[in-house]
């Protein structure tokens, strides 16, 4: 166990490394010149020359890239050129607001998911079934800017239940919440669907209803805890979803996050930070792939822990 | 396909794909008007776009254009966007993946860790990036996100390619003393189409939605040529008080990725009959 640990963490810092070079690589040959946008447009070719100078960006780009590293290693990563402060300070003060928008829409796309999923499976092939699984078709055909705008349009413009955008009260999270989990509210719904059908069919199931256990309790305790385990084990997977999510959401709402903030740098061309956003999205999703991978052989004995070896 | 046909929701889906294929190819006859030309009674005395009426049957845009000849002049990048982009996410994704599987070794291995490092990425973000980078054009687009979606095509092409070279009929073949292409072209393929069929409708929905998006961004498909996406980019700031410039153009992209989905899932379900035994 701890060496299987181990060899994914391994594994999972190269797969930063990797991306944080190819990040670089990405921005290095970014034609936009950031030194230029700096100095603004009046600025001499010297102004210009002088800023390129003081940010190292006359280096060779093997140097710059090693820089770079030796810098991150020590959790240092950079000074945005725009706002003139640390990356590491922008996004730290930008994460908050996108971790509660992402417990959100885990709140979201569960609820609304699991529920619709466990009703469909109830009465396969219903009408409420067909519709269930039209409305899950939905969830994952609207594009996020689609949904969130419908939402503030009926919501916020019509009835004023809830404020327009911004951040700050409960009142200001639901919109945005919605918004990002109704995509993972049609996938968990579809999921959940297949998963009770398939308990529903087992013989410990047969048993319970043979011993005269009401239907509720088949359903809600008897088939609800064994389906939905391994699929609450893929929340760590989502979370590649609600990264670029988010960058979409938290510019419709006005959202204060690491999503607007990456949206802003890259108009910006500000460099740090659109590599600083990226690690920081990168470690989210590798984290939350081994999450997940570790997480479901518990829920579920018969999933084996996926070995670096036997993938 | 006698199955899909069965399903009345994939017929459906089947139908509405045919008729926005069919309105996007005849969009220059159909189209009421041209989709650039802007209308001087487009637009109300105060300037603002007008809504559905006799004349402009969707209304008009924030310039004072017709509504419906760009959303049928949109169709058309959109799809033309769907098909190329997915059609290169399949073509790399699938070469990726029956390489990666068949050889395995070190070649196997460094295709493999390359599609892990592209699953680290956050799509939206590298998409944006690599949007940033080059000026827009539909091409350019249409590449950005075939680079980013064939990561998905790979992985299951590589695991379904594994376990097809361990079963007994290509071991057969090996030992008849086939060659590795032969193998890979005549034997192993074939069983891998109706999969990448399935892949190939449901990745048209996807690449349409990415479409979509990063045009809202600004950064897909640039005005004037009309994409479903940047009419709602364009006319956005208009959300309240002329709803249907967003929702209009909204409601054509959730359709036809609904479309897609269904269609590609109808498939999913008459190409596999296990799936059906448990699901029905």
């Amino acid at each position: 166990m701890i060496r299987y640990l181990l060899g994914r963490l391994g594994q999972a810092a190269l797969l930063l490394v990797g991306v944080s070079f190819i990040t670089f690589v990405l921005l290095y040959i970014l034609p936009a010149d950031p030194a230029r946008q700096l100095a603004g447009r009046s600025a001499t070719p010297e102004t210009v020359e002088a800023i390129r100078v003081q940010l190292g960006l006359d280096r060779p780009f093997h140097e710059q890239y090693t820089r770079y590293l030796g810098n991150l290693v020590q959790g240092d990563l950079g000074r945005s050129y725009a706002q003139k402060t640390e990356v590491t300070e922008v996004v730290a003060a930008r994460l908050p607001p996108t971790l509660l928008l992402m417990a959100g829409a885990i709140v979201v796309e569960l609820a609304i998911g699991l529920t619709i999923g466990v009703l469909a499976a109830l009465r396969p092939g219903s009408r409420f079934d067909h519709g269930a699984m039209i409305l899950s078709f939905v969830g994952v055909s609207t594009p996020q800017f689609v949904a969130g705008i419908l939402m503030l349009y009926v919501f916020s413009v019509q009835l004023d239940w809830f404020p327009v955008g911004g951040y700050g009260t409960w009142r200001h999270l639901v919109l945005p919440a919605l918004t990002l989990g109704l995509l993972g509210a049609g996938w968990y719904s579809r999921m959940m669907r297949s998963a009770m059908l398939d308990v529903m069919a087992r013989d410990f199931v047969r048993t319970a209803r043979a011993k005269g256990v009401s239907e509720w309790r088949v359903v809600l305790v008897h088939a609800f805890r064994n389906a939905v385990l391994p699929i609450v084990a893929m929340i760590g997977i989502d979370i590649g979803l609600f990264m670029s999510g988010a960058v979409i959401v938290e510019s419709v709402f006005g959202w204060p996050g690491i999503g607007q903030l990456a949206w802003q740098a890259i108009q910006q061309v500000d460099i740090p930070i659109i590599m600083g956003v990226t690690l920081v999205a990168a470690v989210a999703i590798v984290l939350g792939n081994l999450l997940a991978d570790l997480v479901a052989p518990f829920m579920d004995p018969r999933v084996r822990l996926r070995t670096p070896t036997n993938r | 396909m006698k199955t899909v046909l069965r399903d009345k929701l994939a017929l459906a889906a089947l139908v509405f794909i045919v008729l926005i294929v069919g309105g996007a190819a005849l969009a220059p006859w159909l189209a009421p008007y041209p989709p650039e030309e802007t209308f001087f009674d487009g637009l109300t005395l105060e300037g603002a776009p007008l809504p559905p009426s006799e004349k402009y049957w969707l209304g008009t845009d924030l310039l004072g254009r017709d509504l419906l000849s760009r959303i049928l002049f949109g169709a058309q990048t959109s799809l033309v966007i769907g098909l190329v982009a997915n059609g290169v996410s399949l073509l790399i994704g699938t070469l990726v993946g029956v390489v990666a599987g068949y050889l395995r070794g070190w070649v196997g291995t460094v295709l493999m860790r390359f599609t892990d490092l592209m699953m680290a990425f956050p799509a939206l973000l590298l998409a944006i990036a690599l949007a940033a980078l080059f000026t827009p054009s539909l091409w350019i687009v249409a590449m950005v996100i075939a680079m980013v979606n064939w990561v998905q095509v790979a992985r299951v092409v590589y695991s379904m390619t594994v376990t097809l070279s361990e079963r007994e009929f290509v071991e057969a073949v090996r030992s008849l003393g086939a060659t590795r292409s032969r193998i890979l072209f005549l034997h192993v393929l074939p069983h891998l189409v109706p999969s990448i069929v399935v892949y190939g409708t449901l990745g048209i929905a996807t690449t349409v939605l990415l479409e979509a998006t990063l045009s809202f961004l600004g950064i897909g498909v640039q005005p004037p040529t009309p994409s479903w996406g940047n009419i709602i980019f364009e006319n956005q700031s208009y959300f309240s008080t002329a709803p249907w410039l967003v929702f209009i153009p909204g409601a054509a992209i959730v359709m036809l990725a609904v479309a897609f989905n269904v269609l590609g899932d109808a498939l999913r379900l008459a190409l596999d009959p296990t799936l059906k035994a448990r699901t029905a």
